[in-house]
C-alpha cells in the first residue's frame, strides 16, 4: 500500500505507483510518485482497484466529451450517480444495476470477458415448491460434483437427503 | 450462536500445517460475495439500514448447520488491536476493519466453531462468505463454502439478475461473487528470476496474484496469493478447477527451480539460508518486513533440509504471531513501531531458541525424520 507513502525517488511527492523488481535475487518494492515513475518508463501496476477506478475515468472522459447530457439521471432506489460510481467503483444498490444497465453491459463485458452468468442459478421464493426446487437442485449440483471429486461420504450424505426430499413429494 | 468472547486461538488452526503440498502452500480460502434484496450495498447504506442487514445476517447464521456454535464478533465493539488481531489472521479484510469509526458501522465476522468458514457483514457487499482450509485445498473450501451459501440463501434473499448473477457492489466480483484464492511461498522462483514470466503467464490465463493481506497489499517475503481475476462466464466449479490447475503448474515450477538451486548453487542457498536463522536468531529489532523476507530464507532451508529446526508450525506461527497487533496484546498494550520491532525480534529469538534447545538436547534426528 502506498498511502501517505512519500516516494522513493524523489521523497517530495506523494508515492503513487508500487513498482516490484528483483535485484540480486530479493525481491525489492519501490514506491514512486507518477512524476518519477514515468522518468523510469513506468506506467501502471498491476494493483487491483487503481486499473478500474482509472478506466472508469477514461470512461467518464470519452463521454462527457461525447456528450455533457450523458451526465443521467441518479439512481432513483439509493441516488448513486454515475459521477459517484467512477469516482469509487463501487454501485450503491441492486438497482443501480438495473438504472446503469446500459453502461454497465459494456463495462462488464471488458472487465469480465462476458456479460452472462453461467453459474448457480437462485430462485428464493416465499412458496415452499420453489424453495424446494432450488434446493433439490443445489443438491443434486453438489452430488455431482462430490461424486466427480470421489467425496464418497458427502455424495452418501446427500443421496439420502434427496431421495428423503424426494419421497416426500 | 455465541456473540463476541475470546479471540485467544480463533483462525489460526491452519498455522498447524500439514495440508496439501504444505511446504509450498499455506493456505487456501474461497469466498462468495452476496447481497440482500431490498437493502442498499453498504457503501450507500445509512446506519439503519446497516443495523438491519446485521440483524438478518445474524438469524440467518444462527439457523445455518455449517455454522452451528459459531461466534460472531461486531467490529464496533472490538479495540483497534483486537481488529487487527483478526486481519493478521486473515480473518477479514481491511475494508471491514476500516468500517469502525464514529457511527455504528454494523461490520461483523462470524467463525465456525472449527474456524474453517466463516461470514463477514457489511463488508464491500452485505455478505462475504468464506471457506478457509490449511494448504492446497481448493475443492474442500468450495464445497464447505457452497454448502453455507445454499443454507443462508434459503433464508434470506439475495439480489439475483439472471443475465449478471449475483449483484455486487463492484463490478468485478458480479456473477459467481466467487474469489478463489492459495497463499504460495515462491521464493525458488524469485531466487532464479523466473518469477516474472511465472506472474506474466498467470495473468494470460485470467488469474491475478496480490501480496499477504490481499487487495492492494505488496508482496513480502516471497509470499503471494494467487486467485481468479474474474467472476461472470464461467461457472463456479470452472473457477475453482481453473485456478487448481494453474495453482498446481506454479508448485511444479517451485519444485523445479528449487531443484535447480540445490543443484546449481548450494552454498549460496546455504548460507542464504543460515544467515537469515543467524539475524532471526540474535536480531534486537525487527520491523514486519524484515522479519517475512528472513522467515522466508527460513522456510526454504527447512523445505529442503538444509536446516533442521523449526518445524513448520513454528515458522507459520511467527509469521502471524510475529506481526504488530500480535505483539502489542502479548504485552497488553499499544506499542508504537520502534517498541514493535523490538517486541518482535525478541519473540522471534524465543521461539527459534525454544526450539533449538528442545532439539538439540534430544537425539540427532529432532524431527523424527533421518537427516
Amino acid at each position: 500500500m502506498t498511502d501517505g507513502m512519500l516516494c522513493d525517488e524523489c521523497g517530495e511527492r506523494p508515492a503513487e505507483i508500487q513498482l516490484t523488481t528483483i535485484e540480486e535475487s530479493e525481491m525489492k518494492t519501490h514506491h514512486l510518485c507518477t512524476v518519477c515513475a514515468t522518468e523510469k518508463g513506468v506506467s501502471a501496476t498491476p494493483s487491483a482497484k487503481a486499473p478500474l477506478v482509472d478506466f472508469l475515468a477514461q470512461l467518464g472522459k470519452t463521454e462527457q466529451q461525447e456528450s455533457s447530457r450523458e451526465s443521467g439521471e441518479p439512481c432513483p432506489y439509493c441516488g448513486t450517480t454515475s459521477a459517484d460510481f467512477r469516482r469509487t467503483g463501487r454501485l450503491g444498490c441492486a438497482e443501480c444495476w438495473a438504472h446503469f444497465d446500459g453502461r454497465l453491459r459494456g463495462l462488464v463485458r471488458r472487465l469480465q470477458g462476458s456479460a452472462q452468468h453461467v453459474g448457480k442459478l437462485y430462485v428464493h421464493s416465499g412458496s415452499d415448491l420453489g424453495d424446494r426446487l432450488a434446493q433439490l437442485a443445489g443438491m443434486r449440483r453438489r452430488l455431482k460434483r462430490a461424486i466427480e471429486t470421489e467425496d464418497f461420504e458427502t455424495a452418501a450424505d446427500l443421496r439420502d437427503r434427496i431421495r428423503g426430499m424426494e419421497a416426500s413429494d | 450462536m455465541q456473540n463476541g468472547g475470546t479471540l485467544d486461538g480463533r483462525g489460526i488452526a491452519w498455522l498447524a500445517g500439514g495440508g496439501d503440498e504444505g511446504e509450498i502452500v499455506l493456505s487456501t480460502r474461497v469466498r462468495l460475495a452476496r447481497n440482500l434484496q431490498g437493502f442498499p450495498f453498504p457503501i450507500r447504506a445509512g446506519v439503519e439500514d446497516s443495523g438491519r442487514i446485521l440483524d438478518r445476517a445474524r438469524a440467518a447464521i444462527e439457523a445455518a448447520d455449517s455454522l452451528r456454535e459459531a461466534t460472531v464478533w461486531t467490529i464496533d465493539d472490538l479495540d483497534p488491536t483486537e481488529r487487527n488481531l483478526l486481519l493478521e489472521r486473515h480473518l477479514v479484510s481491511r475494508e471491514l476493519v476500516e468500517r469502525a469509526g464514529e457511527e455504528p458501522a454494523f461490520a461483523a465476522l462470524a467463525l465456525a466453531a472449527d474456524d474453517d468458514l466463516g461470514v463477514m457483514v457489511n463488508e464491500e457487499d452485505h455478505l462475504r462468505l468464506q471457506g478457509f482450509s490449511p494448504g492446497f485445498a481448493l475443492d474442500r473450501a468450495w464445497r464447505r463454502v457452497d454448502r453455507l451459501d445454499e443454507e443462508i440463501g434459503t433464508v434470506l434473499p439475495y439480489a439475483f439478475h439472471h443475465e449478471f448473477g449475483f449483484l455486487t457492489s463492484c463490478p468485478t466480483n458480479v456473477g459467481t461473487g466467487l474469489r478463489a484464492s492459495v497463499l504460495i511461498h515462491l521464493p525458488g522462483l524469485v531466487l532464479t528470476k523466473e518469477i516474472n514470466k511465472v506472474l506474466e503467464g498467470i495473468s494470460q490465463v485470467g488469474l491475478t496474484y496480490r501480496g499477504l493481506h490481499g487487495e492492494g497489499s505488496e508482496v513480502v517475503g516471497n509470499l503471494f496469493q494467487l486467485s481468479n481475476q474474474t467472476t461472470l462466464g464461467k461457472t463456479e466449479e470452472e473457477l475453482v478447477d481453473h485456478l487448481a490447475r494453474v495453482a498446481g503448474k506454479v508448485i511444479d515450477y517451485e519444485r523445479s527451480a528449487r531443484s535447480v538451486l540445490i543443484r546449481e548453487a548450494p552454498t549460496v542457498l546455504e548460507d542464504k539460508v543460515w544467515r537469515a536463522y543467524g539475524i532471526l536468531r540474535t536480531a534486537r529489532s525487527l520491523s514486519t518486513r524484515e522479519m517475512l523476507n528472513l522467515m522466508s530464507g527460513l522456510r526454504l532451508g527447512v523445505a529442503l533440509k538444509l536446516i533442521r529446526t523449526p518445524r513448520v508450525q513454528t515458522l507459520n506461527e511467527i509469521l502471524v504471531l510475529g506481526q504488530t497487533a500480535h505483539r502489542s496484546r502479548d504485552v497488553g498494550g499499544s506499542l508504537d513501531a520502534a517498541e514493535a520491532d523490538v517486541a518482535r525480534a525478541a519473540y522471534v529469538r524465543d521461539r527459534l531458541a525454544a526450539e533449538d534447545e528442545s532439539t538439540s538436547a534430544g537425539s540427532d534426528t529432532p524431527n523424527g525424520e533421518p537427516n
